[in-house]
C-alpha cells in the first residue's frame, strides 16, 4: 500500500482522533486557536488601516490632479517659467495642455477681515484656464449655483471661487458670499461662485481663474503644473524630457501616489513586521501546546502504530489538528482584525498615530487578497507549529512508548548547539546585505534568523545556566528536584519558553531602539532649539524683508535667523526633500545645526550646501560632492559643505545660505525665525514686543513658541508615533506569557504520576508546589536571560541596519536598564506564579489515582 | 487495623469490619478480585485515603489522630512503597532516586549517598548508582524501587502489584528479593495482588472480600 494510500484509507480513524482530541481538550484547542487569531488579527488590522490610508492618499492626489494623462510639475512651490507652456503645447504626442497654478491657501470665515481672525481653514487653491481644463481635467471645473446655464459668459470672472464640498463646509461660507483667501503672503477677497462636483467629498480644494490667481497672489510669470492630454504617451515623454527646464519634472498621479507610499512605507512595513511577530509568537505557542499534547499521547500513538496506522498517519493526525487550529484561529483573527482596524482608525487615524496622513478621513474597506494572505500565514504558523512535534512523535518507537517506563528523559542526552550557531551566524551575515527597494528586507530576515537561532539555543542555555546550580550542595528536596528536572528536560524548557523568548527579545529590542532614538532626538532637539524664541508664519503668509529688518532691530533682540523651507522634488519617484534657506550658515558657530560630517577643503567656488543625514544616505551625497538642485530654469550647482543631523525630515533636506536662495529665486520672504535675545531679556515681554511690531495682517497668522514647548511637542509626537508599537509589543508579550502558562500547566498535568509517587514517599503538597514554583522561576530566568540577550542583539540590527535603511538616520545605543529589569522580574514572577497555580491543580488530584498504572 | 469500614461514593459498602495485624519481619499478601478494594485498603494504610469507621494504627500512631502533615511525616519515616509502574524519576540518577526518602529527612549528602549506594548493592545494582532509568530493564527498575522503599528503614512496606509489569522469571527474582529485604530488616510488609503466584512469597495470605479478610492456606 502506498504511503498516501495508507493515510487516505485511515481517513475515518484520523477524523475520530481529531474529533476525540477536540472533545477531550476543547480549552487547549481553543486557546491555541486564539493565539493564532491574535497574531492574524493584529497583522490584518495594521494592513487594513495602512491600505485604507494609502487608498485615501491616492484619492486625494487624483482629486487635486483631475484626470490628466500626464503632467509637467514644478520641482518646488517656486514654480517654473510660464514660457515652458507653449513649448509643451507644441511637443510631439501632446494633444492638449491645461496650465495650473497651485497655492497652499487658507480660507477665512465669511465676513472676517484678515487682521481680525486667527488662522483659517487650509485648502489647495488651483488657478485654471477653464477652457483648457474642461478638456484635460474636467473634474476640476466648477458648476455655478444656478446650474450649467447660469452665469454663462462669465467663466473668466476673476473674483469667482469654486470650492469642493469639503472646502465649502470647512469655510462656513454659502454660495454667493465673499470670503478672504490668504496665499503666498497675499490676502484676497473672492466670491464663492459654485462647487466642484467632480471632486471627492472629503477633499478640500478650490479653483479660480489662473490669470487672477497669478496676478492677485503674486505668481506672475510662473506656473506650478501643466496638465496634459496625450495623443501618444511614449512619443510625448521622449519629447518632453528633452525640453523641460531643471525645475520641472514629468509626473503622474501614479508616481505621486508612489511617492506618498514611499513616504510612510518603511513605517508601515515596520508595523507589519511587528504584527507578524505576534503571529510568530502564536506559531511558537502552537508548537508548545502540540509538543506537550504529543508527549502526553505518545502511548496512544504507539497503540495506533501497533494497530496498523503508518508513521505518516501519526504525522497527518497531528498536522490535521494544526490545520483545524489554524482554520479556526485565522477565521476568528480575520474577523477580529476587521473590527480592530475600524476601532484603530477611529482612535488613531489612518497612519496609526505616526502623522504621515494627517487630515485625511477614511473608512475601512475589506481587502479580500490581504485577507487570503493572512489566512495562509495563520495556517502556515499553526501547521509548522504542529509538524515538528508530529515528526518527533512519529519517530518514537511504539514498543518503548507502550511500556511507559518513564525513560523518555535522560539528563545525559546532549543538546545540539549547532543549529543555533548556524542560524545565529546566518542572521549576523544577513545584516550586511543591502536594502531591497529601499526596504530593509534582509534586516528583517536577519532578525527572523536571529530569533530562530536564539530560540534554538534555549535548551543549551538552560543546560549551561543550570549546570552551575547542579554543583551546589542543595540539601532541600524541592529545589534539588526542581533544578534537576529543568536541567534534565531542556527540550521541555524550550517548548515552554520559545514564544516568550521571541516576544521578550522583540520587546527588549524595540525598547532599546526606541530609548536610543528618543535620547538621540532629545539631544538633537536640545542642540537644535538653542534660541530663546521661535516664530512661524502660517501657510499663505510670510515675513517680508521690511518686517524681518523691523523685528531684528527691536530692543532686546540680539539676532534672528530667518529661514524659508520649500519642498523640492529631486527624483520623481521619491518624496520631496526640504530646501531650507537660512540666514546663518549651518557651519558657523552661531548655528544650532549639528554637523556630523564636514568638508575640510573650503576652496570650492560653488556656493555651499549642507545636506541632512537622510538626504546624504538617500541620494548618496557626501562632503565635497557637487550637487545640482532644481532651483530656477538651469540646475543650480552647490558643493556639499557638510552633513547635518536631522530627525524631523525622513525624506531629507538641504540647507543653503539665505543670500544664495534670494539670488537664485528672487524671493526675499521668509517663513520662520529663530530669535536670540540679549542676555537678561524677558522672553514674554520680547514676544509681546515682536507681535506688536508685526504688520496688522500678519499678527493673527503668526505663532510664537518657546524651545521647551517645541521640545515637548516634538517628544509628544515621537511618543504618539510609537504608541502603536508599544501595543503590538504588549500583545506579543501577553501571547508569549499565555504560552508559558499553557505550557507549564500542561507539563504539570503530564507529571501527576510523579507528584503522586512523591506524595507516597512523604513529600508534602506544599513542597511539590514549592518545587514547581522554583521550576517556574528557573524557566522564567532562562527565558528572561535568553530573551533579553537576544533582544539586545536584535536591537543592534534595528539601530544599525533597519533604522538607517528604513528612515535613513543613525543613532547610538542606550540600554533601557529599568525596562530590562522590570521585564526580567515580571517574567520570572509570571512563570513562577503560573507554575504554582498549575501545581495547585495537579496536587489536588488524588495521589492514589496518580500512581495507578491504568488510570 | 480494627473494624475498618469503607463506603464508596455511590453508597456501596466496599468492605466492613476488616481486622488485620502485621508484625515486624512478617510479610502478608492480600489477594482479591479486581474491584475488591485491595489498593484502597493499601492507600488507607498509607494515610492517603479515607475510611468511614474503625482504627488504623501504624507504629503505635493512630492515623485518625494525625492531620495531613502528620500523615506525611509518618510516610516519610515509617512507610516504604513499591509500585507496579516503578515510578523512577528519569531526571535523577539511580542513587538519587534511592536516596530520595533520606533527602526528605536529612541534609547530610555524603551519608545519603553512602546509604543509597549500599542499598543499591543489596539489590544487586551497586555499580549502577550513577546511571539513569533509561539504562535499566523493568526488573532492574523494580529492584531500584525496592531499594528506595527500604532505604530509610521503614517499619511498614506496602507493595501494590509489584510484579504486574514484569515477566514471570523476573517477577520471581524481584519477589524473592523483596521478601528477604523485608524480613532481613524486620519490617512489616503487605503486598496486594491479584496473583496467587505472587502471594506465595508471603508468610500469610488473606483474601479480601466485602465481608472481610479471610485467611488462605499458603501452598
Amino acid at each position: 500500500m502506498s504511503l498516501v494510500g495508507g493515510v487516505s484509507s485511515a481517513r475515518l480513524a484520523l477524523r475520530w482522533l481529531l474529533v476525540g482530541e477536540f472533545r477531550a481538550h476543547p480549552t487547549r484547542f481553543l486557546a491555541t486557536a486564539i493565539a493564532i487569531a491574535v497574531g492574524v488579527a493584529l497583522g490584518f488590522a495594521v494592513h487594513l488601516v495602512n491600505g485604507t490610508a494609502l487608498a485615501s492618499f491616492g484619492e486625494a492626489i487624483r482629486s487635486v490632479n483631475g484626470s490628466a494623462d500626464l503632467m509637467v510639475r514644478a520641482s518646488s512651490p517656486l514654480g517654473f517659467d510660464e514660457a515652458v507652456y507653449p513649448k509643451v503645447m507644441a511637443a510631439d504626442g501632446v494633444k492638449d495642455v491645461s496650465p495650473v497654478v497651485v497655492l497652499d491657501a487658507q480660507i477665512l470665515p465669511p465676513a472676517s477681515e484678515p487682521s481680525e481672525s486667527g488662522p483659517g481653514r487650509r485648502f489647495s487653491l488651483l488657478g485654471l484656464d477653464v477652457i483648457r481644463a474642461a478638456n484635460v481635467t474636467p473634474s476640476l471645473v466648477g458648476t455655478r449655483s444656478g446650474g450649467v446655464g447660469e452665469g454663462r459668459g462669465t467663466l473668466f470672472e476673476g473674483r469667482d471661487l469654486f470650492l469642493s464640498r469639503a472646502a465649502l463646509g470647512a469655510s462656513g461660507a454659502s454660495i454667493g458670499e465673499t470670503v478672504w483667501i490668504e496665499a503666498n503672503g497675499q490676502a484676497v477677497d473672492l466670491r464663492v461662485a459654485g462647487i466642484l462636483p467632480g471632486v471627492a467629498d472629503d477633499q478640500a480644494i478650490g479653483t479660480m481663474d489662473i490669470a487672477s490667481a497669478q496676478w492677485r497672489f503674486d505668481q506672475l510669470g510662473t506656473l506650478d503644473r501643466l496638465d496634459l492630454k496625450l495623443a501618444d504617451e511614449a512619443v510625448a515623454r521622449d519629447a518632453l524630457e528633452a525640453l523641460l527646464p531643471a525645475n520641472a519634472i514629468l509626473d503622474s498621479s501614479e508616481t505621486q501616489t508612489t511617492r506618498g507610499d514611499a513616504l510612510s512605507r518603511a513605517y508601515r512595513v515596520n508595523l507589519d513586521m511587528l504584527a507578524l511577530v505576534a503571529l510568530l509568537t502564536g506559531g511558537f505557542l502552537v508548537y508548545s501546546a502540540q509538543s506537550l499534547s504529543v508527549t502526553r499521547r505518545l502511548r496512544s500513538f504507539a497503540l495506533l502504530r501497533t494497530l496498523g496506522l503508518e508513521r505518516e498517519g501519526i504525522v497527518a493526525s497531528i498536522a490535521l489538528e494544526g490545520l483545524a487550529i489554524g482554520v479556526l484561529g485565522t477565521v476568528l483573527g480575520l474577523l477580529m482584525g476587521y473590527g480592530l482596524a475600524i476601532a484603530a482608525l477611529n482612535l488613531l487615524g489612518g497612519d496609526l498615530g505616526a502623522g504621515y496622513f494627517s487630515g485625511t478621513r477614511e473608512h475601512i474597506v475589506f481587502q479580500p487578497k490581504a485577507a487570503f494572505v493572512f489566512f495562509l500565514l495563520g495556517l502556515a504558523a499553526a501547521l509548522v507549529g504542529s509538524v515538528f512535534p508530529a515528526l518527533s512523535a512519529s519517530r518514537a518507537a511504539p514498543a518503548a512508548a507502550l511500556k511507559n517506563t518513564g525513560d523518555v528523559l535522560d539528563p545525559r542526552d546532549g543538546v545540539r548547539i549547532w543549529p543555533a550557531i548556524l542560524l545565529l551566524g546566518a542572521g549576523i551575515l544577513t545584516t550586511f546585505l543591502p536594502p531591497v527597494a529601499d526596504l530593509p528586507i534582509f534586516g528583517y530576515a536577519a532578525m527572523a534568523l536571529l530569533l530562530a537561532g536564539g530560540v534554538a539555543g534555549v535548551p543549551f542555555l538552560a543546560r549551561a545556566l543550570l549546570s552551575g546550580l547542579l554543583r551546589l550542595r542543595i540539601a532541600r528536596v524541592s529545589p534539588m528536584l526542581a533544578i534537576r528536572h529543568v536541567y534534565g528536560a531542556p527540550k521541555e524548557a524550550a517548548a515552554a519558553l520559545c514564544g516568550i523568548v521571541a516576544s521578550t527579545a522583540l520587546m527588549i529590542a524595540m525598547a532599546t531602539m526606541v530609548l536610543s532614538f528618543r535620547i538621540a532626538v532629545d539631544e538633537w532637539l536640545g542642540q537644535t532649539l538653542a534660541s530663546d524664541l521661535y516664530v512661524r508664519a502660517e501657510a499663505g503668509t510670510a515675513f517680508e524683508p521690511v518686517v524681518q529688518d523691523r523685528l531684528a532691530g527691536l530692543a532686546g533682540v540680539a539676532r534672528i535667523d530667518f529661514t524659508k523651507e520649500v519642498p523640492m522634488t529631486i527624483a520623481p519617484n521619491r518624496p520631496a526633500i526640504g530646501l531650507i534657506a537660512r540666514s546663518i550658515d549651518p557651519g558657523s558657530e552661531a548655528s544650532s545645526v549639528q554637523l556630523i560630517e564636514e568638508e575640510t577643503d573650503t576652496q570650492s567656488e560653488l556656493p555651499p550646501a549642507w545636506v541632512s543625514e537622510p538626504a546624504a544616505r538617500l541620494y548618496g551625497w557626501a562632503p565635497g560632492d557637487v550637487i545640482n538642485l532644481p532651483i530656477g530654469g538651469e540646475p543650480a550647482r552647490f558643493t556639499v559643505a557638510g552633513v547635518w543631523r536631522d530627525y524631523s525630515r525622513q525624506q531629507g533636506a538641504v540647507t543653503i545660505r539665505s543670500v544664495d536662495y534670494t539670488r537664485l529665486v528672487g524671493d526675499e520672504s521668509r517663513m520662520a525665525g529663530a530669535i536670540t535675545l540679549e542676555p537678561g531679556a524677558d522672553v514674554e515681554a520680547a514676544e509681546a514686543q515682536l507681535r506688536t511690531a508685526l504688520p496688522p495682517a500678519l499678527r493673527t497668522s503668526v505663532s510664537f513658541a518657546r524651545p521647551g514647548d517645541l521640545r515637548d511637542y516634538a517628544l509628544a509626537l515621537f511618543d504618539r508615533s510609537f504608541a502603536v508599537t508599544y501595543v503590538l509589543e504588549a500583545v506579543a508579550i501577553l501571547v508569549g506569557l499565555a504560552g508559558v502558562a499553557a505550557t507549564m500547566s500542561a507539563q504539570t498535568i503530564a507529571r501527576v504520576r510523579e507528584f503522586g509517587m512523591l506524595r507516597h514517599l512523604g513529600v508534602a503538597k506544599r513542597e511539590i508546589m514549592e518545587m514547581l514554583g522554583i521550576e517556574g522561576a528557573l524557566l522564567g530566568t532562562v527565558g528572561a536571560i535568553a530573551g533579553i540577550a537576544l533582544g539586545l542583539v536584535l536591537s543592534q540590527v534595528l539601530i544599525h541596519v533597519i533604522n538607517p535603511q528604513s528612515f535613513n538616520w543613525t543613532m547610538g545605543t542606550h540600554v533601557p536598564i529599568t525596562t530590562i529589569l522590570a521585564v526580567a522580574l515580571a517574567l520570572i514572577l509570571a512563570a513562577a506564579v503560573t507554575a504554582v497555580v498549575s501545581a495547585r491543580r495537579a496536587t489536588h488530584m488524588n495521589a492514589v489515582l496518580a500512581v495507578r498504572e491504568d488510570w | 487495623m480494627r473494624s475498618l469500614a469503607r463506603t464508596l461514593p455511590d453508597g456501596r459498602r466496599l468492605f466492613e469490619t476488616l481486622d488485620l495485624s502485621v508484625q515486624r519481619g512478617e510479610l502478608v499478601a492480600i489477594i482479591g478480585e479486581s474491584g475488591a478494594g485491595k489498593s484502597t485498603l493499601l492507600n488507607i494504610l498509607a494515610g492517603l485515603d479515607e475510611y468511614d469507621a474503625g482504627t488504623v494504627s501504624i507504629a503505635g500512631r493512630d492515623l485518625s489522630e494525625l492531620d495531613e502533615a502528620g500523615r506525611t511525616q509518618l510516610r516519610r519515616e515509617a512507610i516504604g512503597f513499591v509500585f507496579q509502574a516503578f515510578h523512577i524519576l528519569p531526571y535523577l540518577t539511580l542513587a538519587q532516586n534511592v536516596g530520595l526518602p533520606l533527602a526528605l529527612v536529612s541534609s547530610d549528602r555524603s551519608k545519603i549517598e553512602a546509604k543509597a549506594t549500599a542499598m543499591l548493592s543489596s539489590v544487586g545494582l551497586g555499580e549502577r548508582g550513577s546511571g539513569y532509568a533509561r539504562d535499566l530493564s523493568g526488573g532492574e527498575l523494580q529492584r531500584v524501587a525496592i531499594a528506595r522503599a527500604l532505604v530509610h528503614d521503614p517499619m511498614l512496606i506496602l507493595a501494590d502489584e509489584p510484579t504486574g509489569n514484569l515477566d514471570a522469571d523476573t517477577a520471581e527474582t524481584v519477589l524473592r528479593l523483596f521478601a528477604s529485604a523485608v524480613r532481613d530488616r524486620s519490617a512489616a510488609g503487605i503486598i496486594v495482588t491479584h496473583s496467587q503466584e505472587t502471594a506465595r512469597v508471603a508468610d500469610r495470605i488473606l483474601t479480601l472480600t466485602s465481608g472481610g479478610l479471610r485467611a488462605v492456606e499458603n501452598q
